[in-house]
């Protein structure tokens, strides 16, 4: 297990120096190859030449490439100051890089946009495991039933619809037409738990509905693919019961694949949820990345960038690690 | 001097990610007009809730040249919405058009456009000047007289050395930056002066162009004569900083108020919130009448939904000012026709027929596409007369002097219809008697760009002009568009566009357009690449004189010419359909700012 544990971590440190230096790839190095100036892209909105010289050097653009990746890597752990002259800006760690269009470190940004996504996440990963994995197991087990060709149908629906679809019609039943449901407007941390519930409730459901229907088709198809196993029908002749035989054997055996799906989809959520959170105006990190994209502020996109594929990384990590608890194959191996 | 294009309605860029022109946008874009559709009909049937906070407003378009709800009642909280932030707080480092237009709550300067309905706003009136400046003989001196009582919000009193620092922070161009530099240019074009934060001298006023002999005085000194600097002293870059309160880069986050209103919050891409400022005193001020108790504004991205919150009275207006939703627009043309006005804007769309691109040097070519192309059409893709805006037939909007109705190819005459007979001779004439091929450029991220061209690329077809449409990504412009290297590397022959003023004269609009002086390397916007002697003389004569009536008739001889050589092809006055709440009082639409209502004035009833 100890060995096991030591490889995924090690595993995952490989995989976030490759994510770091595909970041800085994408954002350093490609513009200039495709022959446009990063000092001028970083300075979002400014036009003056002089702007422009002073964030090259503070930003270390005139420095070798090597050089500004190892600038860029440490700022995380270590925080940075960039200076130019008497003009010094200090980036405290973590520091993702500073935004020259709001005169904030890009950390702040994140840090305020978080919880928001975190709670999105949260709620709407609860919501859909449950709703999706219990429908799976539902038409699975009655197969061929009315619930089970209706339930694959509404599952079919909700992964073709887009949520700024379901979003809006949801918005204008439950916000507009009937009023049950109040959505703040910024959420904020200074709100209390009772707004953030209200305010993320519908887009908890939109966005479990979406991805609920994927679930429960999967788990649907493993389920069948489980059921038809040998060990189960040994379990079955053992004598144990149905409810026994289903989640300690069958469901425990079909959560591998739904885990390792889940665990990118937490991470993607983590990274933000674009379209949910413009539908509903949730000031979390997709709306940060969608409002820096409006703003030209490369160092937000890329502050979010990078911060989604650390999530990701990190979620594959927690995805590994469960594996070991569920599969006993993994144990052993 | 570089205007920032279509900075006039603020970041038209941006406004719909579900309106431009890709096919899958489209689709996004249907999808949401069927939500909308649905979402009305349920809204309908779900009773009275919503009617009652709806009731009808003062009339359609009863804001564009008087003012509704006439009020002196204070008090309430005037809720703004937008999808887009202020670009920047800091008075030297915004050029969007509607931060310009809501500074004004607590930024004052020497000069401001007057609180008038319609075209009356365009005149220069004092602010923190008694009144606009007395100009010397030569035109190279302009004095002004501070009023009594001008304070700042700590209660400090506002004097003319802050008014020189504040402008002085335009030529710290390391650090404040994305503001106009008029003022910089014209004042110092050698650029001698350092900035305040490299300044030597004790006080950091060491700017010679500008003196204050007392703290009620001001004095500029400019090198050679400039008709429209008052217009560049009632941008917001001529606007007071206090010295000890100045932080630089971070000003935009918290600057000191000098109006009736100071911030309470602020949160980038948020929010924002002001409440009243004290320490001002009305009658230091008589234009801001400061009718409510508070003012927020709250940004949220989903357009569609701020359109209808804005309908249910949850907010008053849209602080970006760039007109409703379509789905918006049908459901309140339908159902509150009396709380929408059509705004003028002072917005122009055009095609850029590039000089430097054979055959559009020869002038015949040019004016076969004039004759062959389809105006009305190219004015449904863009949402109609109502929604869209009116065919254009001069390259001046129609606020700014130098407008004319000269229409020699007649477009206004024929309602926009194409002239193929006479758009045949003409390809004749410039030696294509069968056409020829040519690219244009269009920005996908511009809500109905790429689908103008696309219909302009099939109305030039029928005479024979091919014309292969390459749609590039608007943020990138400046380097393509605006790099006459690259139009030349990439053979576009024409560029579409849109162009607002900077300030409402000939020189804030169309100078970054025509004159050859303004070709640059890059963030060239002169994309016809027009090399006229004639035309940039008429620029010099103009801008150096003082009397506008002179300037006007100067910029309508510029018009003409510019039409009758087909250097420069406008086709709609833009206009846009605004939501104005019932609550609202003293609104109005100000031509200065565009056509948005003027938010300084604006009060509500509760």
């Amino acid at each position: 297990m100890l060995a096991y544990l030591i490889r995924r971590l090690l595993a995952v440190v490989i995989m976030v120096l490759v994510v770091l230096l595909a970041t800085f790839t994408v954002f350093y190095m490609l513009p200039k190859w495709a022959g446009q100036d990063i000092a001028v892209l970083f300075a979002g909105k400014a036009t003056g030449a002089e702007q422009v010289e002073g964030i090259r050097t503070k930003l270390g653009l005139d420095e070798p490439l090597l050089v500004q990746f190892w600038e860029f890597v440490k700022a995380i752990p270590m925080g940075r100051t960039f200076a130019n002259g008497d003009d010094v800006t200090e980036c405290p760690a973590p520091c993702f890089g500073y935004s020259f269009v709001t005169e904030e470190p890009v950390w702040d940004t994140l840090k305020d946009a978080l919880p928001v996504t975190l709670a999105l996440a949260a709620g709407a990963c609860v919501l859909w495991l449950a709703a999706g994995v219990a429908t799976g197991v539902v038409s699975a087990l009655k197969r061929g039933s009315v619930w089970d060709r209706g339930a694959m149908i509404a599952a079919l629906g909700g992964v073709s619809l887009p949520i700024f679809f379901t979003g809006m019609v949801a918005m204008g039943i439950f916000v507009h037409s009937l009023g049950w449901v109040h959505i703040e407007d910024s959420l904020s941390t200074d709100d209390s738990i009772g707004v953030w519930f209200e305010t993320l409730l519908l887009p908890w459901i939109v966005l479990a509905l979406l991805n609920a229907a994927m679930y429960a088709r999967l788990t649907r198809a493993t389920m069948l693919d489980v059921l038809g196993e040998d060990y189960i029908r040994t379990a079955r002749a053992k004598g144990l019961g149905e409810r026994v035989v289903i989640t300690r054997h069958a469901l425990r055996s079909a959560m591998t694949p739904i885990l390792t799906v889940f665990g990118l989809d937490i991470g993607v959520l983590l990274g933000g949820a674009v379209l949910t959170e413009s539908t509903f105006n949730l000031p979390g990190l997709g709306l940060a990345a969608v409002q820096a994209i409006n703003s030209k502020d490369l160092p937000v996109i890329l502050g979010v960038t990078l911060f989604a594929a650390l999530a990701i990384a990190v979620a594959n990590l927690v995805v590994d690690l469960l594996y070991a608890v569920i599969d006993p194959r993994v144990r052993l191996g | 001097m570089v205007p920032r294009r279509e900075t006039g309605t603020a970041i038209p860029e941006v406004e719909g990610k579900m309106r431009t022109g890709s096919p899958k946008r489209r689709l996004a874009a249907g999808a949401a007009l069927v939500v909308a559709a649905l979402v009305t009909t349920t809204a309908c049937g779900g009773g009275g809730d919503n009617g009652d906070k709806n009731e009808d407003g003062a009339g359609y378009n009863a804001a564009l040249d008087k003012v509704v709800n006439a009020s002196t009642k204070k008090g309430g909280t005037l809720k703004f919405v937008g999808k887009q932030d202020f670009d920047s707080l800091d008075p030297q480092r915004t050029y969007y058009g509607m931060t310009w237009d809501f500074l004004r709550f607590f930024t004052r300067t020497l000069v401001t456009y007057d609180t008038k309905p319609g075209e009356a706003s365009n005149k220069l009136v004092g602010d923190l000047a008694t009144g606009p400046a007395e100009v010397s003989e030569d035109g190279k001196t302009y004095t002004y007289k501070l009023r009594d009582g001008l304070t700042w919000e700590d209660g400090s009193a506002l004097t003319s050395k802050d008014v020189k620092y504040g402008i002085e922070r335009i030529w710290a161009t390391d650090v404040i930056t994305g503001g106009p530099a008029y003022i910089k240019q014209t004042l110092d074009p050698k650029g001698e002066y350092e900035g305040p934060y490299k300044d030597k001298s004790k006080d950091k006023l060491g700017l010679k162009a500008i003196e204050t002999p007392d703290d009620q005085t001001i004095i500029f000194k400019l090198p050679k004569a400039n008709g429209d600097f008052e217009q560049f002293l009632a941008m917001p870059t001529g606007a007071p900083v206090k010295q000890s309160e100045d932080t630089r880069a971070k000003y935009t986050q918290r600057p000191f108020s000098s109006g009736p209103y100071k911030i309470e919050s602020r949160k980038a891409n948020k929010s924002l919130v002001l409440v009243r400022n004290d320490a001002w005193k009305k009658e230091s001020d008589p234009l801001r009448p400061a009718l409510p108790d508070k003012i927020t504004v709250t940004i949220s991205a989903n357009l569609e939904e701020n359109d209808k919150r804005l309908m249910e009275g949850d907010y008053d207006l849209d602080v970006n000012g760039t007109g409703m939703t379509q789905s918006g627009r049908v459901s309140a043309t339908q159902d509150h026709k009396g709380s929408i006005d059509n705004i003028q804007t002072s917005f122009v769309r055009y095609v850029a027929l590039v000089h430097n691109t054979k055959p559009l040097d020869d002038v015949n070519c040019r004016k076969a596409v004039f004759y062959a192309t389809d105006f009305a059409g190219l004015q449904q893709t863009r949402g109609g007369e109502v929604a869209g805006g009116e065919i254009a037939n001069s390259v001046f909007p129609k606020s700014i002097p130098g407008h004319t109705d000269y229409d020699p190819y007649g477009i206004l005459e024929r309602k926009g219809k194409p002239d193929v007979a006479k758009a045949k001779a003409a390809l004749k004439d410039c030696g294509q008697p069968n056409g020829f091929s040519t690219k244009i450029t269009a920005r996908t991220n511009n809500p109905g760009e790429v689908d103008a061209a696309e219909a302009l690329q099939e109305q030039l077809a029928e005479v024979g002009i091919k014309v292969e449409v390459d749609p590039i990504d608007g943020a990138q412009s400046s380097s393509i568009n605006g790099s006459p290297k690259v139009v030349k590397e990439r053979g576009y022959g024409m560029i579409m566009s849109g162009w607002g003023p900077d300030f409402p004269t000939g020189q804030g609009y169309a100078q970054p357009l025509f004159d050859s002086r303004f070709i640059f390397e890059n963030g060239n916007y002169n994309e016809s690449e027009i090399k006229d002697k004639e035309i940039d003389g008429l620029f010099d004569e103009a801008i150096a004189s003082t009397d506008p009536a002179k300037a006007k008739e100067l910029y309508e001889q510029m018009n003409k010419r510019l039409i009758d050589n087909a250097d420069w092809m406008p086709f709609i006055y833009e206009k846009n359909i605004s939501w104005r709440s019932p609550r609202l009082t003293n609104v109005y639409s100000s031509a200065a700012y565009n056509g948005r209502y003027d938010y300084v004035s604006l009060g509500v009833v509760k």
